[in-house]
């Protein structure tokens, strides 16, 4: 139930996010869902793409410098509550998130929830124990 | 009229300062030869001996000492005198890991106690000065040399060493100190900060501040002049000759440094060719220490560029003059004093990261100090998608080269391929420091 997401190292700087995209665009690559973690220097750009490994190697080929990050998609119901719940859950177990990040469904009422966790195998034991939808990758690429 | 700590040497005319030159080349010549198997396996390689320096033009017939000679036979290997000889050992950083080492015997001490007893006068000190000496003290050569040759004199003085800027200000103005010692930049950034702190130090009683370990010009001679109301005056010296005090400006003249020609033989040289310049000319400074007992060094390459003016000097001192340093043949950097080799900061690199990275140093001068900003290429091998990887990352950098080098530097990761390659070869330098 691990779902592959790529992250890409860009510098705080103007025009980066427009090539990225631009790059992606032409490879005639969706993106799904997406974060962007930053600092004064530099940022974190982490996608979930319908075609990791075209998206990966056309942004290698371009210079950038990227990684495949397993990541798990969880499926909430859209309403007040419905993220306290899974987090009560990683909690009871201990199991740390490193950062998440949500969107919502095109059609039905939920939302989903990327999760990085630290220990990825023990947060899927954990959210299947307690019944959480967690998404494959096809799914989710697919989407 | 001019003052002198010791008239007889520093005014002695130029036939009877040679021919005391050519015995003591003689002497030190025959000594290294004895003493020091790299000196032995060096001139029997070139063919020739301690008997064939039968003038001073015979010393351009010795091969060349390097740093890298130095590193080669770290720590001791270039010693001429026994360890329990040896009562004083500083140390410089290196091209890569290990520092220079240099011992001193007594007499060593004592001979650069003198010549910076010399210099403190030729800038214009003298007994009954108080002397605020804000070099580094410890392996760094800077305060104790400093600190020495201030007592000689008889003046009296604060071994305040570098750093706590605003105490320094404060013990400066209470004591009443006339003369200051640290390098060109923090003169001027004591300025900044004692004015931040409303007091103008224009009318302290500083008379005279002596000022060296990195390069500085004339434009910002006149500026700490200005700020600080003072004389400024350029000293010149490295730890592998002996540390402070090697040359020093006079006050009357302020053009060029005197070198202590009894105790160094400066030579110019063409960097490329090893070959001496034209009189005059601009070439690297090559330095044989003639009386020094603990590492003596022949023709020891210093990697500055200067040229040497041989005419007579206002303030009656015989010794040549060394234009101000203008550069290095070789890519050091002197960042607030401290050497510098781009290769040490690239094997911290490889050290932390495991693989050789793309980086740019980019030095600036803000406020008056020197600023370093490390730039690395973010590869995959350390490339996280955790911010606090990456931040830790450039911690654990900046952390390896306070420790290693003592500077302070800020370490930016840059994409990859946006350090520029030149011909094939990264370029590694941007210094902005507009002196």
């Amino acid at each position: 139930m691990k779902v592959e997401q790529i992250s890409i190292f860009i510098e705080n700087k103007s025009g980066r996010l427009a090539e990225i995209t631009r790059i992606l665009g032409e490879a005639g690559i969706n993106i799904r869902a997406l974060s962007l973690a930053d600092t004064s220097d530099f940022g974190i750009l982490r996608l979930i793409v319908n075609d990791v490994e075209k998206a990966n190697a056309v942004l290698k080929e371009k210079g950038f410098t990227v990684s495949k990050t397993e990541v798990v998609a969880v499926e909430v119901p859209d309403q007040p509550g419905g993220l306290s719940t899974i987090l009560q859950a990683l909690d009871r177990d201990r199991i740390n998130v490193e950062y998440m990040y949500a969107f919502v469904e095109r059609c039905g009422g939920n939302a989903v929830i990327i999760f990085r966790f630290d220990e990825t195998d023990k947060a899927i034991t954990a959210l299947s124990a307690n019944s959480f939808n967690m998404l494959s990758g096809e799914r989710l690429y697919s989407m | 009229m001019a003052n002198y700590f010791n008239e007889e040497f520093e005014t002695l005319p130029r036939a009877a300062l040679e021919a005391l030159q050519l015995k003591r080349l003689q002497a030190v010549v025959a000594r290294v030869y004895a003493q020091v198997p790299f000196y032995r396996q060096s001139f029997d390689a070139a063919g020739i001996g301690p008997e064939d320096v039968k003038s001073l033009a015979d010393l351009q017939r010795l091969p060349f000492t390097t740093k890298q000679d130095m590193r080669d036979s770290y720590p001791y290997g270039l010693f001429a005198a026994p360890l329990e000889e040896i009562v004083r050992i500083h140390a410089s950083s290196g091209t890569t890991g290990k520092p220079t080492v240099v011992g001193y015997t007594q007499q060593d001490i004592s001979t650069w106690t003198e010549l910076m007893a010399r210099s403190f006068v030729a800038a214009g000190a003298h007994k009954g000065d108080i002397i605020h000496n804000a070099y580094g003290y410890g392996l760094f050569t800077g305060g104790l040399g400093a600190h020495y040759g201030a007592e000689r004199l008889g003046a009296s003085v604060i071994p305040i060493s570098g750093g706590n800027t605003k105490r320094q200000i404060m013990i400066m103005q209470d004591f009443g100190s006339t003369v200051l010692t640290c390098t060109p930049s923090y003169s001027l950034y004591l300025a900044e900060e004692a004015a931040a702190e409303g007091v103008d130090i224009r009318s302290s009683k500083l008379r005279v501040g002596i000022f060296g370990a990195e390069p500085w010009s004339e434009a910002m001679r006149g500026e700490i002049e200005a700020n600080l109301g003072l004389d400024a005056i350029d000293i010149y010296g490295l730890s592998e000759i002996m540390g402070p005090g090697v040359a020093i400006e006079c006050i009357e003249a302020k053009q060029g440094l005197h070198i202590w020609e009894d105790h160094f033989i400066p030579e110019i040289i063409d960097p490329a060719t090893g070959q001496p310049v034209a009189a005059g000319e601009k070439g690297e400074l090559v330095i044989t220490t003639i009386t020094k007992q603990g590492i003596p060094l022949i023709r020891y390459r210093t990697r500055d560029i200067t040229s040497i003016d041989r005419t007579p000097c206002v303030c009656g001192r015989t010794h040549g003059r060394i234009a101000r340093l203008s550069g290095r043949s070789d890519d050091m950097l002197i960042i607030r004093g401290v050497n510098v080799f781009p290769s040490q900061i690239e094997s911290i690199l490889v050290r932390v990261e495991g693989v050789e990275p793309h980086y740019l140093l980019i030095v600036d001068r803000k406020d008056n100090l020197d600023t370093l900003e490390v730039q690395v290429e973010v590869n995959e091998e350390m490339f996280s998608d955790e911010i606090k990887v990456l931040q830790s990352l450039a911690r654990t950098i900046e952390k390896e080269i306070k420790d290693m080098l003592g500077v302070t530097s800020t370490v930016k990761l840059v994409e990859p391929k946006t350090i520029q390659r030149s011909e094939g070869k990264a370029q590694r330098v941007r210094d902005n420091r507009k002196l």
